[in-house]
């Protein structure tokens, strides 16, 4: 009964929301009728109407074309930064696990020791420290979000450390960074994997966050963070600049959400634990 | 227990030197300095500034200096707000930090536990299903969308609440909601997922066949047992809140440490970033040593993990 009515039909409904988002991504310029950087001189500060779809900023520019833009950016970024968040959290969890003892003290230690951190402040520095370039935006989310990763391989590892096609490798005379490449990291990667998409809504949420605080994403380049800050400044005249990107942001965060707690079901069977992310 | 005691507070405070000497060092890789303005000033002028805030001596000096008087007690001067200590500028932004975060806490604690609690009592009900969907929309909407919104209802079009600043209370309201929301939903998960498992438990069983009223089943057989992923959760909530958000500050344009965060970062003001940085490490980390040792009393298994 749960599953009929919760289950399916908001899951499949959380598919489909994302796909349009994902699509409307990538097609972004080809969907829209408008390119997210031309200036219509004759309609600056318009609500929504039939040639506009979401309105127009206040110096003319399609909202409906940034918008999309702006899920183009965040999306990525948000992805990126997710695949080095598992570049790292992967050799690392595998390595602790495998090495166990010390070694494996001392790694969990510096896991524990970060999640203490406000990350963000983290992640503000280090695009200070190395100025404000895109690439660098994701890897330093990536690197603050791998610890979840870290601990899940690592747990997946020491369950796996003592199966016979470990034990079958070592005796062929197998070293450890060997064992661990290529025996311990190919049979842990499947949890693995299922829980960086755990990270996704929470990179996305910092990516904006740190956009709009004016320190991430720069024009014209646009990101979601970036369209609602502007929003928000204008939302006494032009509303429809904040409720545009908010409402899709809150959308896509939303179907994430679901989808995960879903994976996240099917994978282990427990009841949803409280997120340790960041909300900003 | 003593000794748990004092291997968590050990763990604290070699994070807490971590963090001041990640931080210290990360500032000094950044290009700029605190100097750097429109027009450079003239060399003479520099030299003599930087000798004045001890800039020109090596890294590890100025490293050795800075931890010796962070250790007194002092953060130092701020670089760019000339005659204003750090000490002080924390000490305007932290009191308004802590007020909306602790209104932002109440609300999450309040409305959180009665939700989740109603929710896993009256399991597969209707009223459990909107809480789980409230709570999972809860979790997804951030400060970042909510914060803009709220202001949009109720202040601009409702002109029920104010939008921005903090002269009375009423003025905390729409920050504290929107910087709690996501724990609040936090919150009410838990405590479901709490409620639920405990009523699974045979000693509830037991005290349901003995005959005892729901209300008392509850306060005594269920609430202790719902509220250890609570309590875990209330370290990092707390922490998290407390600390402020630099997005709810700046959309209610409250003046708070997150703003200090931001702008000292931006100017390359090294003690205000340093300052902001150990307060808000040592409230995360003070939050989640009280937690894990009062979590120890009430579980003993974690004493010998």
């Amino acid at each position: 009964m749960r599953r009929t009515f919760f289950g399916t039909k908001l899951s499949s409904g959380c598919v489909v929301v994302l796909l349009v988002v994902v699509g409307g991504a990538l097609a972004g310029s080809w969907l829209a009728p408008w390119p997210a950087d031309e200036i219509d001189w004759d309609a600056i500060d318009q609500a929504p109407n039939a040639v506009h779809w979401f309105g127009t900023d206040g110096i003319g520019r399609d909202l409906f074309a940034r918008t999309l833009d702006g899920a183009r950016t965040s999306l990525a970024i948000a992805a990126l930064a997710t695949l080095v968040s598992t570049l790292i959290g992967i050799p690392w969890g595998a390595a602790a696990g495998y090495l166990g003892g010390a070694a494996d003290q001392a790694m969990m230690r510096v896991v524990d020791g970060m999640y203490a951190l406000p990350f963000v402040l983290l992640v503000i520095l280090l695009v200070v420290a190395f100025g404000r370039n895109i690439l660098l935006l994701f890897v330093a989310l990536g690197a603050v979000s791998w610890l979840d990763i870290a601990r899940i391989v690592r747990g997946q590892t020491l369950a796996a450390r003592h199966e016979a096609y470990v034990d079958a490798a070592r005796a062929l005379g197998a070293g450890r960074s060997r064992v661990i490449l290529r025996h311990i990291i190919p049979n842990v990667i499947g949890p693995a994997v299922v829980y960086a998409t755990l990270t996704i809504p929470g990179v996305i949420i910092a990516e904006s966050f740190i956009s709009f605080l004016g320190l991430g994403v720069q024009e014209p380049r646009t990101s979601w963070g970036m369209l609602i800050a502007e929003g928000a400044r204008n939302m006494h005249s032009s509303p429809w600049q904040l409720l545009f990107p908010a409402a899709l942001l809150a959308l896509t965060l939303f179907a994430l959400n679901i989808l995960g707690d879903r994976l996240r079901d099917a994978w282990t069977g427990t009841e949803p634990q409280a997120p340790r992310r960041f909300y900003g | 227990m003593a000794r748990f005691v004092l291997r968590r507070l050990l763990f604290a405070l070699v994070t807490a030197w971590a963090v001041v000497s990640v931080t210290f060092f990360l500032l000094r890789l950044a290009p700029g300095g605190p100097f750097d303005g429109e027009r450079p000033l003239p060399p003479a002028v520099e030299a003599n500034l930087r000798a004045a805030y001890h800039l020109d001596e090596s890294l590890p000096r100025q490293y050795l200096r800075y931890v010796t008087s962070v250790l007194r007690g002092d953060l130092g001067p701020s670089f760019r707000q000339r005659d204003f200590s750090v000490n002080e500028l924390l000490g305007r932004g932290l009191p308004v930090s802590l007020a909306v975060g602790g209104v932002a806490l109440a609300f999450a604690l309040g409305v959180g536990i009665a939700a989740g609690a109603w929710a896993g009592w009256h399991r597969d009900r209707p009223s459990d299903r909107a809480v789980a969907l409230l709570a999972t929309a809860g979790l997804a909407f951030p400060p970042i969308i909510v914060a803009p919104v709220l202001v949009l209802v109720f202040a601009v079009t409702l002109r029920w609440l104010p939008a921005g600043g903090n002269d009375t209370a009423v003025h905390y309201l729409l920050p504290a909601v929107a910087l709690g929301l996501p724990f609040a939903a936090a919150f009410a998960r838990l405590t479901r997922g709490g409620v639920i498992e405990a009523l699974a438990r045979p000693h509830v069983r037991t005290a349901r066949a003995k005959g005892l009223p729901g209300q008392r089943i509850f306060l005594r057989h269920v609430a202790p047992v719902a509220a250890l992923p609570v309590l875990s959760f209330l370290g990092p909530a707390a922490a998290a809140l407390l600390a402020g958000s630099m997005v709810v500050e700046e959309v209610f344009s409250l003046p708070g440490l997150g703003r200090y965060f931001v702008q000292g970062a931006l100017n390359r003001d090294y003690t205000l970033v340093m300052g902001t940085v150990i307060v808000y490490a040592g409230l995360v980390l003070t939050f989640n040593f009280l937690v894990d040792v009062s979590y120890s009393r009430l579980d003993p298994r974690i004493r010998h993990a």
